[in-house]
């Protein structure tokens, strides 16, 4: 039987969000923006299992698993924006998305 | 102090480290291994607080499919060496202290709020069996739903991901 600091496993899960909030807020290019929202979703993932674990209970590895299908489901839809966006401008800078009408 | 606990915080450390090194590389091809890292930490993670099926999955869907996804988008724009001068255009300090600012204030509430109390996990390992009843039981409309939500990703990158249109792309040059 092991014991690890449950405040830890939630802290690391909260610097892993701080650090992906700020990718998308700081980088102007879209594939570091996905790539900051999968490490976002990782560490809300992580939330849940280390809930889950703490009361030993299957239910955040379940939602775990949810929250991998939205984030494959997030990725397959915006790494195919990011490449109509390619074929378009010619550049992956986000603010040329708001040059789109409609 | 065990050996799992100091598995535990060096797990943690490069997580940590490989995330800080993905929001500031220059080449996405750089970033992405180093993404590639801190998912394979967090995957410890979980193996080490008990939850086997967890860190299988995030090895194999999130650190295997999903990256490799990142991996063909990235191959497919065939970056040159411009776009890293135009990131380093892009990353001056100026834009960093801002949003940098408002993320350490949020962190530093998540820490005060979470040093109230010290509770130890004691780690019971879930194992996939007790993950899978409880998966096909009480979340049964969830997956039904996710696999929903997995068609409709299915469909709509297929619908987005075609090439444009001949006429299109001649009324564009």
């Amino acid at each position: 039987m092991i014991s690890i600091p449950i405040e830890h496993c939630l802290l690391l899960s909260a610097i892993l969000f701080c650090l992906g909030l700020l990718g998308v807020l700081v980088r102007r290019n879209i594939i570091f923006v996905l790539m900051s929202m999968e490490i976002m979703l990782n560490a809300i993932g992580l939330a849940f299992v280390s809930g889950g674990a703490r009361w030993a209970q299957p239910d955040g590895q379940v939602m775990f698993l949810l929250v991998i299908t939205l984030a494959a489901a997030e990725v397959a839809i915006g790494l195919a924006l990011v490449l109509q966006l390619y074929q378009r401008f010619k550049t992956l800078d986000i603010t040329s998305l708001s040059k789109m009408k409609g | 102090m065990s050996l799992e606990l100091v598995l535990f915080y060096l797990a943690s450390a490069t997580a940590i480290f490989a995330t800080l090194m993905t929001i500031t590389r220059l080449n996405a091809a750089h970033a992405l291994l180093y993404l590639i890292a801190s998912l394979l930490s967090v995957a410890v993670i979980f193996y080490l607080i008990g939850a086997p099926f967890a860190a299988s999955l995030e090895v194999i869907v999130y650190a295997g499919a999903i990256m490799v996804l990142f991996v063909f988008v990235i191959m497919m724009l065939n970056l040159g060496r411009q776009t890293v001068d135009q990131e380093r255009q892009w990353l001056n300090p100026t834009i960093w202290i801002g949003p940098g600012i408002i993320c350490a204030v949020l962190l530093a509430e998540i820490v005060i709020l979470l040093a109230q109390k010290e509770r130890l996990l004691e780690t019971v390992v879930v194992t996939p069996k007790a993950v899978g009843i409880s998966l096909f039981g009480p979340y049964l409309l969830a997956v039904e739903l996710a696999s929903m939500l997995l068609l409709a990703g299915l469909v709509g990158a297929y619908h987005l991901g075609r090439p444009l249109a001949k006429k299109q792309q001649g009324r564009d040059e």
